[in-house]
């Protein structure tokens, strides 16, 4: 039984688990960066797997369905950064409003559109397709691991090494970065901070797009309804554990994948469902436990070099009336 | 020498029931450091803001290097060869000094990519040339105050900056990092042709670094003049002024017992210096003491000993013979003290909580207004805040208003119609007037006076000297934390109390 659970295929199952939350999640650290928690995440993957659906449903073209999702998601990326930005709503009430948003939504365009309730599945949805690398073929067990994933699987990970070179290594990822610990450093150079929170919040919706289009066309070959299962919530504990950085990012989402998986092979050996779907959502729990332990560590040691300076923060904030 | 860089013709700038700048003609000339000094509240900063094209003069013309230009926003103000050190740094705390000089215009490779190497060559050149020397790799979080402005201070030159405001530089500095910043200072005019405008309200600095000053008094610019012909005695008279614009009110006669004494108290501000050192004085009932400086000598730090909200290192402060030093701001208040903060959003009002809540905080345990232990008595309440918003004339649409709304003298009177209505013997009054209308100003004066004349003992912190001189039945000047002088109001001229606040005779001080 255990050779059974703990295999290759594990691993490879794994990589396909994680990566819908990698791509939500580099989306959520690049918003993170600019100093703007998205809580709507979870809507926007939503809003995504509908719409690659139905871009691949009317057209019988995956592209189509790809394009329809970043669509959605430069919508309603637009539409949040409106009332987060321009209109200084709470970011937290903005994102649950979306998350009910888009839940109603699909839901609503189900039924009135296709005419089922539940789920909807049709021979015309065209699925994303997999990619074969030839010369991985013959490697053993890289060729399980590595190969024959579906597309996004390979886009997510030039993503993570694209993301990581943006943030760290190009100006533009200085502002990025700059507009979220400080923006008035930025105002007062002559690049408006609103405008890249803005950007932030567009690319955190076309990489939630990715995501929900990986998940129906992907990962499955259908829509259901509320099929993103909170993995907007789980891109964001991953964000938190790899402190927004790409790289741990990828790793917190391999290790939530990892649990993912887990639990859905332990079913394979009679353990009941109910019991691990609980799996991914304890461990994000757990996760989350060892970060804020964690920070108020580094905050008891910052405290006690007396680095945090009252002053500092007041001054920012009188700038900012 | 003589030519002149930038010209201001009659600006003026209004904001919303305040005069800020009111026809301000000012020439500054290549290759000085110009100071402007003022009191609080003077016109300084708005002043600086308009050149910089933070704000648009309400009527006025500027020129910069002779001609009529309209500064709409920073950047312009940048490409004319105007750069800010703003008081507050604008410092992005993780990032290091090379991409904090750089962020914004920064040198690249491939024309994507950013380029690491040469901004750390970039500071590394410029901190050489100037001569102000940061290490580009360390983190700004990690260093210093000093070594953060010449940071701030390369930014400004690495855009290409010939004229830098200084905004108050030495606010944040120790005596040291003030000498080296003046050493910079001159080092910048004389070898590489830049003008400063420097803003402060420390004479002292003025004689020694300035070529010229220009002084101003309640928006208005009072004049011009080398520094060489100026001495602290000028300068603080004409800082100050000599009409009185308020009628004094007659001395209180019957000063009581003392209530409050404070004996050697020493207090560290939040960066863990020594703000207040070794002060003693003490407060009878019927008096009013003022304090009087200039913000930022310790006045914050000792208002927050005297209640409870910062720790006191040494000394003692005794309330009816009771030594008060580091008990909690509950007890303060139970010993009969009541406190109006300096910052009336910050710490003396829930901005977001109505007219009602903010009147019944601090009753909110007592009966009748609460029974059981945890039942609010609406109709109590209401009859007690109703009673307060009409005796101290707090105009607001109801008592159900957020606070926030109001304007500020509003905001102050409900403040102060909380903290006088607990009826405690003693008041610690810090900056009870600051940004309100004449019509608010007499109100809550007499409110004050009312208080004295009930036999409470007042501290009044203010650093308006007019107000000191109005209010107070005694004077205490401060100074970098120090008293440096005690007199009673009518043995004394503001000029003197003037120069006792910027530093003068410490020594024989009395």
């Amino acid at each position: 039984m255990y050779r059974e659970i703990f295999n290759i295929t594990l691993l490879q199952n794994t990589i396909r688990t994680a990566t819908p939350l990698i791509l939500a999640a580099l989306g959520g650290l690049l918003t993170s960066h600019t100093g703007i928690l998205n809580i709507g995440m979870e809507g926007m993957i939503l809003l995504g797997a509908f719409f690659g659906v139905a871009g691949s449903y009317f057209f019988e073209s995956y592209l189509m369905g790809i394009l329809f999702a970043v669509t959605s998601g430069i919508i309603i990326g637009i539409v949040f950064a409106l009332f987060v930005i321009k209109l200084k709503s709470d970011e937290f009430i903005v994102g649950i409003a979306i998350n009910m948003f888009a839940g109603g939504l699909t839901m609503f365009l189900l039924r009135s559109i296709f005419g089922v309730k539940g789920a909807f599945s049709s021979p015309r949805i065209q699925p994303l397709p997999d990619i074969n690398i030839a010369f991985i073929d013959k490697i053993p067990i890289l060729n399980v691991l590595l190969n024959n994933h579906s597309l996004f699987v390979y886009i997510s990970w030039i993503l993570v090494i694209a993301i990581y070179i943006f943030l760290y290594k190009t100006p533009y990822g200085l502002w990025f970065r700059a507009a979220g610990e400080f923006p008035e450093a930025l105002d007062t150079v002559g690049i408006s901070s609103d405008k890249i929170k803005f950007a932030s919040s567009i690319l955190c919706g076309i990489l939630c797009g990715f995501a929900g289009v990986h998940l129906s066309l992907g990962y499955l070959t259908l829509f259901t309804e509320n099929m993103s299962a909170n993995r907007g919530f789980i891109a964001l504990a991953a964000i938190i554990f790899g402190s927004a950085n790409p790289l741990m990012t990828y790793v917190a989402a391999l290790i939530f994948g990892f649990f993912d998986a887990l639990g859905i092979r332990l079913q394979g050996v009679g353990i009941p469902s109910q019991f691990t779907q609980m799996f991914p959502y304890i461990v994000t729990v757990l996760v989350l436990i060892a970060v804020v332990k964690r920070e108020r560590d580094k905050k008891a040691l910052q405290a006690k070099a007396g680095r945090i300076d009252k002053s500092q923060s007041q001054a920012a904030g009188n700038l900012t009336r | 020498m003589q030519e002149s860089i930038i010209k201001l013709v009659g600006i003026s700038k209004v904001f919303p029931g305040v005069v800020a700048n009111d026809n301000i003609n000012l020439e500054i000339r290549r290759g000085e450091i110009h100071a402007i000094v003022g009191e609080n509240g003077a016109g300084k900063s708005t002043l600086m803001k308009i050149i910089y094209g933070l704000y648009q003069p309400t009527a006025g013309e500027i020129y910069i290097n002779g001609r009529l230009m309209n500064v709409a926003n920073p950047q312009i103000a940048i490409k004319n060869g105007i750069g800010m050190v703003h008081q507050h740094f604008m410092l992005v705390p993780s990032f290091t000094a090379a991409e904090n000089v750089v962020l914004g215009s920064e040198p690249r490779k491939n024309t994507v990519f950013m380029d690491f190497e040469e901004a750390v060559i970039i500071t590394k050149a410029l901190s050489e040339k100037y001569g102000l020397y940061v290490d580009p790799y360390q983190k700004v979080e990690d260093l210093s105050v000093g070594i953060q402005q010449r940071i701030e201070i390369l930014k400004v030159l690495y855009r290409g900056a010939d004229i830098l405001i200084l905004d108050e530089p030495t606010a944040v500095l120790t005596p040291q990092e003030t000498q080296e910043l003046f050493a910079i200072m001159r080092r910048l005019v004389k070898d590489m042709g830049k003008t400063i405008i420097i803003i402060t309200h420390k004479l002292q600095e003025v004689l020694e670094v300035s070529h010229r000053v220009s002084v101003m008094r309640r928006g208005k610019l009072v004049g011009t003049m080398d520094t060489k012909d100026a001495t602290e005695q000028i300068l603080a008279e004409m800082m100050v002024g000599k009409e009185v614009v308020f009628d004094k009110f007659h001395a209180n006669q019957n000063k009581g017992k003392t209530l409050m004494e404070v004996k050697n108290l020493v207090v560290r501000d939040n960066r863990g210096f020594i703000a207040v050192d070794g002060i003693s004085f003490s407060v009878a009932a019927g008096e009013i003491l003022g304090v009087a400086g200039v913000e930022g000598n310790g006045q914050t730090e000792l208002v927050e000993a005297l209640t409870g909200l910062r720790k006191v290192e040494e000394g003692s402060i005794l309330v009816n013979g009771k030594d008060m030093a580091n008990r909690s701001p509950s007890e303060f208040r139970k010993m009969g003290i009541s406190h109006i903060p300096e910052d009336r959003l910050k710490t003396g009002l829930a901005p977001e909580a109505s007219v009602n809540e903010n009147l019944l905080m601090g009753y909110q345990h007592k009966k009748p207004y609460e029974s059981f232990g945890m039942k609010l008595n609406k109709k109590a309440i209401y009859q007690k805040t109703a009673q307060l918003i009409k005796q101290f004339d707090i105009r607001t649409p109801s008592g159900q208003t957020k606070v926030k709304s109001l304007s500020g003298g509003n905001m102050q009177k409900l403040v102060v119609a909380r903290e006088f209505s607990f009826n405690s013997p003693i008041l610690i009054i810090s900056q009870p007037t600051r940004g309100l209308d004449i019509g608010a100003i007499e109100f809550i004066h007499r409110q004050i006076i009312e208080m004295r004349d009930a036999g409470r003992a007042i501290l009044l912190i203010s650093a308006d000297l007019d107000e000191i001189f109005r209010l107070s039945d005694r004077i205490v000047t401060i100074y970098e934390g120090k008293l440096t002088g005690e007199f009673m109001t009518a043995d004394v001229t503001k000029q003197a109390i003037g120069l006792y606040m910027t530093g003068k005779n410490l020594s024989t001080a009395g």
